[in-house]
């Protein structure tokens, strides 16, 4: 066994691979215009944090992070649910997912 | 002393009941129970006014003071500066003013039901009459300065309602506000007066002030004469004298029977009384007192001089009203306030008289005021002939009417007041002969001639009007007579005065005789006998002598008819001068320039903030999230910065 296989990753690994999950969401969440794209951009920030939860939950021994990512991915859950129909009543209402065009509450 | 004492509470209570009941139900009660209760309540008060004067007159004489103070078990203002009782007091003085108010106002009550029965606002009016007799006796047995005020300002109220009792009238409404602002000058100065009075005394209590003041001789003048002339200025203004008489005349809007009880009998000489109350703190003020009679004579003659030509009944009367007051000012200002208060009586009997003897014209001519257009009533009217007749003879002076001995009493009093009292006299006496003059106009142009309008149908007033008439009448031909005590001094009044005595002091009578009481009250019955024949030859029958004497003196008799044109004077300095004041200064540039420009301000700020602010809520989510992004940003990039030290507070927290 290499040291390679046997050394644990560094925990600053996880750490950017989770702020480059988190950051590919952000900027997917504000460039892209269709809306499916838009709410799966949000739920690659969440799983970016969740990523972070579980890495510093091992750092720290600590059963706490471990459980919170339990209730982000089963709120992400209720979140898609919910706004996967809210997608589906407004493609049905106006025909287009572009966010753009969507805009009967701006002032 | 007695029982009967122990329920002063009640007199003004009685009539606060009928303002009450007659106020708040009046309208739904048939006309009867109105009257019931509107006669009932002065009715009830005067019985037990009269009560306790029995209880008074039983143990004369009275040499000692009789006061009986009754106090509210709860005080009213208990501060460690100051503490003011609920307080009435009866004594002589009170007692006197309480017999003219409850008497003359029952009476003017009774002749109310028949003037106004047909008015639509029966029972506001008795109500508001009501009102009036209930502060009009709190401000009589009031035993402080404060309780008095109450009252003072309550009448002012009753009396601004029911001068503008015609509301939908301009005139009506015009002049009772202008008698409300006026008193309210007066207001003023008693008011500072009362502030000054805590400040040197500590005490509103009259009984107080007395005592503090007859302690130490050192006050004398100074500030006794600010706080006398202050409430002189009140007394001025209640009780229509120069400079602030001018409301008076236009007061006689009201129904006639206000005019003879508000503002004739009682409240316009709520200011003789008040002076005669506060007349301690005048004594300490030779300078006061003697403001006090320049005034009184001076507003005398000044307002004889206007009734001398003026043409509405009601106005002449108002004059002759404002010129009595003057009367009764000169003798508190020669510190005879028991002959001011004598006169006061007098004249609260002969001028209700003969107010109500006008209203009696005025009603059965179906609402004509002007003299020109009556003539020849005496005819047609002969029972209010008789009783005008009485009333002119009274106010005159004629002997044995009651007006001569008061009226008498006080110049009496100037006269004997040195060189400076004299000219006092002399004021007076002319005014006497001024009096007479226009008051024999005012019968000769009224009742005698030939009728000068063709389309008046006179008819003499009902039962309940001739009632009050009668007994104001006998009054006025024996209400003097209470001052008579000699066969031959008779215009001595030392029995009425020996009755104030006690509470105003006895007035002095140095160089008094018989044959100088005597000569000068033949003088005096001599002038208003010269008045008499004046306007006999003038007005005795129709002649063109009058209009001839007014073109000759053309300037003098505008100068009269125009009431020296004071109104217009006032109106160019006060009036006008605040007016503007109020519009430009106060109204454009403070108000709309100055507090309008500020919220205008404000409001703008908040809307160019508003307006540049707007652009950020775009509507469009992603610059939202943009924002929070770079929010975020932010808040990452200087928690990074700041990295060491939160690691310092780490290693702190944790140690290591």
């Amino acid at each position: 066994m290499s040291a390679f296989l046997t050394q644990e990753v560094p925990l600053s690994w996880y750490l950017l691979l989770s702020a480059a999950l988190f950051s590919l969401g952000v900027v997917g969440f504000l460039i892209k215009r269709n809306l499916i794209t838009v709410f799966m951009s949000i739920e690659l920030m969440l799983n970016g944090v969740n990523l972070s939860f579980v890495t510093f939950a091992h750092q720290w021994h600590a059963v706490k992070g471990q459980i919170f990512v339990f209730f982000v991915m089963m709120v992400a859950a209720a979140e898609a649910a919910v706004g996967l129909a809210i997608i589906i009543a407004v493609f049905r209402a106006r025909a287009t997912l572009a966010v753009d065009r969507i805009d009967l509450m701006k002032l | 002393m007695s029982a009967s004492f122990n329920h002063l509470w009640l007199i003004p209570l009685l009539p606060f009941a009928g303002f009450l009941i007659n106020g708040i139900l009046g309208r739904g009660l048939p006309k009867w129970l109105v009257t019931t209760v509107a006669l009932l309540s002065p009715l009830a008060a005067f019985g037990l006014v009269a009560n306790a004067a029995l209880g008074f007159f039983g143990v004369i004489p009275a040499a000692n003071p009789l006061t009986f103070t009754e106090i509210c078990p709860l005080a009213w203002i208990n501060i460690p500066a100051l503490h003011v009782d609920f307080s009435f007091v009866l004594d002589q003085l009170s007692l006197v003013m309480l017999l003219i108010v409850t008497g003359v106002g029952f009476l003017i009550h009774v002749y109310s039901v028949g003037y106004m029965g047909d008015d639509e606002g029966y029972a506001r009016y008795f109500s508001y009459l009501n009102l009036f007799l209930f502060f009009m006796t709190v401000l009589v047995l009031a035993g402080n300065a404060l309780l008095m005020f109450v009252g003072w300002e309550g009448v002012g109220l009753a009396s601004y309602l029911l001068i503008g009792f015609y509301f939908n009238k301009n005139s009506a409404a015009d002049a009772g506000k202008k008698a409300f602002i006026v008193n309210r000058i007066g207001d003023f100065g008693f008011l500072i007066a009362m502030f000054l009075l805590v400040a040197n005394f500590g005490t509103l209590t009259f009984a107080e002030i007395a005592t503090k003041l007859g302690m130490d001789p050192g006050w004398q003048g100074g500030v006794v004469t600010v706080i006398a002339l202050c409430l002189m200025l009140g007394a001025a203004g209640k009780s229509a004298q120069l400079p602030l008489y001018i409301w008076l005349p236009d007061a006689m809007e009201g129904p006639t029977p206000v005019s003879a009880l508000i503002h004739a009998a009682t409240m316009v000489t709520a200011g003789v009384y008040m002076v005669a109350r506060t007349h301690v703190i005048f004594d300490h003020s030779p300078f006061a007192l003697s403001v006090v009679a320049i005034v009184g004579a001076a507003t005398a003659i000044f307002a004889a001089t206007i009734a001398l030509v003026q043409n509405d009944i009601k106005r002449v009367l108002a004059y002759s009203t404002i010129s009595q007051l003057g009367y009764m000012f000169l003798g508190c200002g020669v510190a005879a306030y028991s002959a001011a208060i004598f006169h006061l009586m007098t004249h609260a009997f002969f001028k209700a008289l003969l107010f109500l003897a006008a209203g009696s014209v005025i009603h059965s001519l179906g609402g004509e005021q002007d003299l020109r257009k009556m003539g020849g009533l005496w005819k047609k009217l002969p029972f209010t002939f008789a009783v005008t007749t009485v009333g002119v003879l009274a106010i005159t002076g004629i002997p044995p009417f009651a007006g001569f001995f008061s009226k008498d009493a006080i110049l009496y009093a100037a006269f004997l007041q040195g060189p400076n009292g004299r000219v006092l006299y002399y004021v007076g006496l002319f005014t006497a002969l001024l009096t007479s003059f226009y008051m024999f106009r005012l019968w000769y142009l009224a009742f005698w001639g030939s009728s000068r309008s063709e389309d008046l149908h006179p008819h003499e007033s009902p039962w309940s009007m001739r009632v009050p008439l009668v007994i104001l009448a006998l009054l006025s031909i024996c209400g003097g007579w209470v001052g008579i005590d000699r066969a031959v001094g008779w215009i001595n009044m030392e029995r009425f005065s020996g009755f104030l005595a006690p509470v105003v002091g006895a007035q002095a009578v140095a160089g008094s005789s018989e044959e100088i009481e005597l000569a000068l009250s033949s003088l005096a019955v001599g002038l208003a006998l010269l008045g008499w024949l004046g306007a006999h030859l003038l007005y005795g029958e129709e002649s063109t002598f009058p209009a001839r004497m007014a073109n000759a003196f053309s300037g003098g008799y505008k100068l009269l008819v125009n009431k020296y044109f004071v109104d217009e004077f006032y109106g160019a300095t006060v009036v006008k001068p605040l007016l503007g004041f109020s519009k430009y200064i106060l109204g454009w540039v403070v108000d709309v320039g100055i507090l309008g420009g500020v919220a205008w301000l404000l409001g703008g700020i908040a809307m160019l903030t508003g307006a540049i602010l707007q652009r950020w809520q775009s509507g469009n989510l992603r610059s939202y999230a943009a924002w929070l992004a770079a929010g975020a940003a932010v808040v990452l990039i200087f928690m990074l910065a700041s990295f060491p030290i939160i690691h310092h507070m780490y290693i702190l927290r944790w140690g290591h």
